[in-house]
Formats: structure tokens, sequence, C-alpha cells
């Protein structure tokens, strides 16, 4: 018989679906920042493999000389930004929900056991609660991450008062790469995501909108039919 | 939205059906109905009204809002006990980066120059180059930052401001909010707010690398104020106002955060 499980508070489906958008501008509107010194290029053994970012790249997505205006959206969006993780991380914490959030001592190696699973290279996966194990270790890595954001985004915004930022986040320089990295952090966990969530299908996705899955039981009690 | 405790067991699997159609309507319901909210909502401010040009402009009305807010918010954390770094002189590039010569591209009349300072009793000082060099020197190498998002180590040496006002006898002028420059011609201008300028790191520079400044890097004078970025590092002073009103502000007309604190 179907049941009705409940998944997702409704806090946690509202902090995820405003971050999406929310994070989309303080990207584009960084990428409209960055192009003003678009330094940054992967580079090994002297050859440039991937240079951040080629002009079609730009062109594309109209993203040339418009520095003060991408400063102006950044600098808005940011208190969204901030707002919005910061509810989610008290609200977390106050909950309990991070109990099932947080990495616990054996993710490390049954996250392992997930990833084998999910290429399809073993069978069986561990079992799990609401997230596993490397479910886990990705969304605790968001967060951290958002944090890490943040901590950066004041670094470089006002090195001089928040000096001791800055000197925490290796100096000015070296704040605007992780600035930087971070955010393909983004754009990678993104990728990921969507193709797990295709994978994971419908009773999972509805979840984060819904808030509940539905599950096939065996009633426990013979009932009335 | 749920409230488990309401949820009793249902009787059948129809019930627990009808429940579960009713719950993904009124959410995802919501859902589509917050989306397309949000969607207009960025929709009217990405194409919201440029402001009119007055002492600001060029930014989204909005969002020139929320940079004035952001700049109060900020201002609270704003010390004269916090100094930029300061590094050896041995960190300072040789190769000090040039990014413009707005307001400094005329021929420099060196000899004619002079710093022109209005008090508030309307008398204007005309001072030499001489003057300036006379007060006490202070050396600043620290990390430059370009509001296009590079920074080099650099080396400048000069009167901090402070001293320059104290020499000249401009305390009073000092009680007013904002401090202007301007290049010779006009052609670039800056306002500070007094805080900013009175910052114990904030320099009119007359050297660069130990040598006197050249020509593309504002010589007789330019300011050098850590607390901003480079954009409001005017080249070539040519006069100095105050006013507990904005001065206008080459960049701020054109976009730009009025403030540009660091």
């Amino acid at each position: 018989m179907k049941t009705i499980k409940e998944k997702h508070s409704l806090v946690m489906r509202w902090t995820h679906w405003v971050n999406f958008p929310i994070l989309t501008v303080m990207i584009w509107s960084g990428m409209l920042i960055y192009w003003a010194n678009d330094e940054y290029k992967i580079t090994i053994f002297g050859h440039t493999y991937v240079r951040f970012f080629p002009d079609w790249y730009y062109n594309l997505l109209h993203i040339p000389a418009r520095l003060a205006e991408g400063m102006a959206f950044h600098f808005l969006f940011m208190w969204f930004f901030t707002l919005n993780g910061i509810f989610y991380v008290a609200y977390t914490i106050i909950s309990g929900a991070w109990r099932e959030l947080v990495p616990q001592k054996k993710s490390w190696k049954e996250a392992w056991l997930v990833l084998l699973h999910d290429l399809h290279i073993r069978k069986m996966a561990p079992p799990q609660n609401k997230y596993n194990a490397a479910q886990r270790i990705a969304y605790t890595a968001i967060i951290v991450m958002g944090i890490g954001s943040v901590v950066t985004g004041l670094a470089i915004y006002k090195p001089v008062q928040f000096y001791y930022l800055t000197w925490i986040c290796g100096g000015y320089h070296f704040a605007r790469i992780i600035h930087f990295a971070l955010t393909l952090g983004y754009v990678f966990f993104f990728l990921i995501h969507v193709v797990q969530v295709v994978i994971a299908g419908w009773n999972n996705f509805r979840s984060v909108i819904s808030g509940f899955e539905v599950v096939n039981e065996e009633p426990k009690t013979v009932t009335k039919e | 939205m749920s409230n488990p405790e309401k949820n009793k067991q249902p009787d059948t699997g129809a019930a627990v059906q009808k429940q579960i159609n009713r719950r993904n309507f009124i959410s995802f319901g919501t859902f589509a109905v917050l989306g397309v909210a949000a969607f207009g909502g960025w929709k009217s401010l990405y194409n919201s009204a440029i402001e009119t040009t007055g002492i600001t402009g060029g930014a989204h009305k909005p969002l020139r809002r929320a940079l004035n807010k952001s700049e109060l918010f900020f201002r609270n954390f704003f010390s004269n006990n916090h100094l930029v770094k300061t590094y050896p002189k041995s960190m300072a590039a040789k190769k000090v980066r040039q990014n413009t010569s707005i307001g400094a591209d005329s021929k420099l009349d060196a000899d004619n120059w002079r710093l022109q300072v209005k008090k508030l009793s309307g008398e204007l000082l005309a001072i030499t180059l001489d003057e300036i060099k006379a007060l006490p020197k202070t050396e600043l190498i620290f990390d430059f930052k370009c509001v296009e998002g590079w920074d080099q180590i650099q080396h400048w040496g000069g009167v901090r401001f402070v001293d320059f006002v104290e020499h000249f006898g401009l305390q009073p002028e000092t009680r007013l909010n904002y401090v202007g420059m301007e290049t010779p011609d006009k052609g670039y201008y800056i306002g500070l707010d007094m805080d900013s300028a009175m910052h114990p790191q904030t320099i009119l520079a007359y050297e660069m690398n130990d040598m006197p400044l050249p020509v593309g890097h504002g010589a007789p004078l330019r300011l050098i104020i850590p607390v901003k970025y480079g954009i409001k590092n005017l080249k070539r002073i040519g006069s100095i106002n105050f006013s507990n009103h904005r001065p206008h502000d080459y960049w701020a007309e054109q976009g730009y955060d009025y403030y540009s604190g660091l």
C-alpha cells in the first residue's frame, strides 16, 4: 500500500530553491566583474589547457565591459545569498537536522562504496537514512563552500577593514583566486547534482518541492478492506 | 506546510492517493507561483530605470540605493586603527602598472603648478611642491588594488593628508563631510568621505620608488589612498575643496559605487 513518508522540511526546500536563482545571479554578476581582469588559467608544464574565459564565451553571454553593473548586482545579491545561507545553517543546527547531514566517521569509507554503486561497479549500496554517505559529504561540503565564498568575498570586498579575514585567506590576491575557484566548484557540483537527480527519479525530485516521498509499505496490521 | 500529526493513517489506498494529489497540487502550485513571481521580480530589476546623472549616474536606481545602503552598513566597521598591510621595500614592483591618464594626458606645466586649496573662508591657497616636500615625508609600500581586480605592491612617498591638513590650518574644513579633488584641467575628479581622507595612510604622494613621480603616474602630486580602489587615487592633483555635500566623482557618474571603499 502507498504511504506518505515525510522527507524534507519546508525550510530546507525554501532555502534550497531560493538559493538557486540567487547563486545564478551571483555567478553571472561575478563573471561581469571577473572579465575586467580575467587572468586565471590552468597551465601545466607551460601548456595552457583552459583559459577563463575564451572570447566566444564572453560574447555569447554578453559579458564584456559591464564591470560597474556586475559589481552593483553582486553587492546587492550578496546580502540575499548570505542571509539565506545563515537561515539554512541556523535552522539545520536548531532543528537537529544536521545529524542527517553532517558526515559521520563511517561516511568516508561508505562514500566510496556509494560511488562504486553509482558507477555500476558494485551491486549493493550501503544502507542509509535520509542521505547516503556521499550525499552527506557533498551537501556538507557545499555549505562549507558557501561559507568560504562569503569569507573570501568579504576579504576582497573590504580587505583593509577585514584585514584579519584577508590574512586568513592568504592575502588579497589569493583570496580572489579562492573566490573564483569556489565558483567553479559550484558549477561542478551543479552538473553532478542534476545528473544524480535525474537518475534518482521523480519521487526523489518531488520530495524537494512537496516535502514527502511515496513508499510502498506492507500494512503491519490487517485493516478492513 | 504539512503537519504529520494531522496525517492520520488513512483507511484506504484511495484516500492516500487523494492526499498525495492534494499535497502535490498545493506545493507545486506554490512553487510555480513563487517561481513566476521571482522571475518577474528579476525582470523588473534588470529592466529598472537608470538613475538620472547627478553626483552619481549610470546605475539602475534600485542597485544604486543598495550600493549606498551597503556603504552605510560597512562604514560601521571603518576605523583609523585598521591599516592596510605594508611590505618590505624589496617587494615593491619596479615596473608600476599604469592604467589611465584621464585628466592628466595634457602636457604638464610643472613650473607653474600650484595646489589650490579652497578654504571655508573663501581664501584660496596656492601651495608649491616645495612647500609640500618640506613637510615630514611618509613612505607607504602596500598592495594597490584596482577596481578591475588586479593588485600590485607599490612604493609611494609623500605627505600624509592629516599632516598636510594640520600644517596648512585646514582643521575647520575637515569638520565637513567630504573632500573633493580635481585635476588641473578638471578632466578627472573624485569625492572622498572625510574619514577615509583623514585615514593615517592617506598620502599626497610626490615620489614613487624613491624617485620623483613620473608624469604617467601623476606628477607632480597624486593621491594615494589605500582604503579606496585605484579609481579614487587621483593623479596630478590641481585643487582640493571641502564640502558637506558629496563632490562630483568621475567614476561614480559611470555606474560605480560612490564610496568604493576597501
